[in-house]
């Protein structure tokens, strides 16, 4: 079941055309990572599909209950932990599933602590805890982890495939970091250009000749160190540069 | 607790000395001693009492009124441009006045009774606890706002649920200003015209010259107002607590 669908979406500010033409479409328990240079219109992609930014041409549709992770946690700061949790929840069953989520994403012990008594990660966390009580059928994450440091990056980047894999959501991943999307995501677009568009890949046999792809689209020399070679020659590793 | 109570207590010692070694004359200034005699003489008479409470009675009126005013303008202001367009310049200006100017133009409309001491108290009030809500409505992060309206909260749930909480700490700095403005303005309207209230004290012990019936008349206005105060204060404990500030409060 198709739960995010876009057709020939655009958007501009001003006379700036952020992208154009862009097509997206998105099962339900189908992971879709978004890649792109800062500025190229990520952001505003996932804003129009959430409807806080209407698109300037095409279409774009969201069925179902969604939910939106924010680049920053966002959360209420006269609410404690398991109070923000509990302020997406309407019905009975929702509420009930505000101690699961805490309990998901590892803040148990600090449910009754304010915001401003929490790290970076663990309000990031509890933003995500949030996004998950209503079940969404959409889930869209906006570069959730940008403010963390690599090591609460790597810790959160496990724990959220699995948390995203339990919710059986369509979610979009908006990152500008290759690994992330690579570990997390099961394909990955990436967004590049004035105005952005999709980048189209031949087929990619692995891991490696996707990063070296994808850093490509993105712009960035790709490193040679990936592939061990023999000393003595450098010319042909100038080439595959 | 010794560098707390160093000052005060070398203060009142100072005046026990100047008063008792009769440097300075009754007339001039009374002896704490003489101030406290004063002060117990007026309570057992019931009269303290009934000036205090004469006093309150207004201070608490004209507040409320005042609160009142300013959320429900600081509220429109603070919305809506509009409101703000029609409304801020007419408010700037009054607000350009020194507010005691107002004085005897209140005192010729409402005449000496309750209703002027209490419009004068609540015009005192008024401002500071509006200017502080416009600032703090001005002042809510828009991401929170966005963060609520993915999730549906809107209209009268967000106003309710984000609005209000996340304003509410600017709201009582301003109330806590409004209330040192209301008792300030309510020792003016009593100066002026009144037969009870800690301001017609001032204005008898002056007038019979009883320095101690002024000082326990000033005591008590500094004991109401850092009471009052300290209420506010525990208000604002209690329901801004969350504010996340470099010094607490």
């Amino acid at each position: 079941m198709i739960a995010v669908e876009a057709r020939g979406l655009a958007k501009r500010f001003g006379t700036h055309t952020v992208f154009s033409g862009l097509d997206l479409a998105v099962r339900r328990g189908e992971t879709v990572a978004i890649l792109g240079p800062s500025g190229c219109g990520k952001s505003t992609l996932l804003r129009c599909i959430a409807g806080l930014e209407s698109p300037d041409a095409g279409d774009v549709r969201a069925s179902g209950e969604l939910s939106y992770v924010f680049q920053e946690p966002r959360l209420f700061p006269w609410l404690t932990v398991a109070k923000n949790v509990a302020f997406a929840a309407r019905t009975p069953e929702e509420h009930r599933r505000v101690d699961e989520a805490i309990a998901l994403v590892g803040l148990d012990a600090a449910r009754d602590r304010l915001p401003k008594h929490l790290s970076g990660g663990m309000a990031q966390r509890a933003a995500l805890a949030r996004a998950l009580v209503r079940a969404p059928d959409v889930l869209l994450l906006d570069e959730p982890f940008a403010a963390l440091d690599a090591l609460r990056r790597l810790e959160l980047r496990s724990a959220l495939g699995e948390i995203i894999g339990r919710a059986h959501a369509a979610a979009i991943l908006v990152t500008h970091d290759v690994d992330e999307a690579i570990a997390i995501a099961d394909r990955v677009l990436v967004l590049a250009g004035t105005p952005a568009r999709f980048v189209e890949f031949p087929d990619l046999r692995n891991t490696e000749e996707r990063k070296r792809a994808y850093l490509a689209a993105l712009g960035v020399q790709a490193p040679s160190i990936a592939r061990p070679r023999s000393i003595g020659t450098p010319f042909a590793a100038r080439q595959s540069g | 607790m010794i560098v707390r109570f160093a000052v005060p207590l070398s203060l009142l010692a100072a005046w026990w000395a100047v008063t008792a070694l009769g440097i300075v004359k009754p007339y001039q200034l009374a002896s704490p001693v003489g101030v406290f005699a004063e002060a117990a003489d007026l309570a057992t008479h019931g009269l303290l009492a009934a000036d205090l409470a004469a006093s309150a009675v207004r201070v608490g009126a004209g507040f409320l009124v005042a609160l009142a005013f300013a959320i429900v303008i600081g509220t429109a202001v603070g919305a809506s441009r509009t409101a703000e367009r029609a409304i801020e310049p007419t408010l700037q200006a009054i607000r350009a006045v020194p507010s005691l100017a107002w004085v005897p133009l209140i005192l010729l409309w409402l005449g000496i009774g309750e209703t002027a001491k209490i419009a004068l108290v609540a015009i005192g009030a008024f401002f500071p606890i509006y200017v502080s809500l416009v600032a703090g409505i001005r002042g809510i992060d828009r991401k929170l706002i966005e963060a609520a309206r993915v999730l549906g909260v809107t209209g009268i749930a967000l106003a309710r649920r984000v609005l209000v909480p996340a304003t509410l700490p600017q709201l009582l700095t301003g109330a806590r200003m409004g209330l040192t403005q209301a008792w300030l303005f309510l020792v003016a309207a009593e100066l002026l015209a009144a037969s009870r209230g800690l301001g017609a004290l001032l204005t008898e012990g002056q007038q019979v010259s009883r320095t101690d019936e002024i000082l326990v008349a000033i005591v008590a206005f500094a004991l109401c107002g850092k009471l009052t105060d300290l209420a506010l204060r525990a208000l604002e404990g209690r329901v801004a607590g969350w504010v996340d500030a470099a010094v607490s409060a």
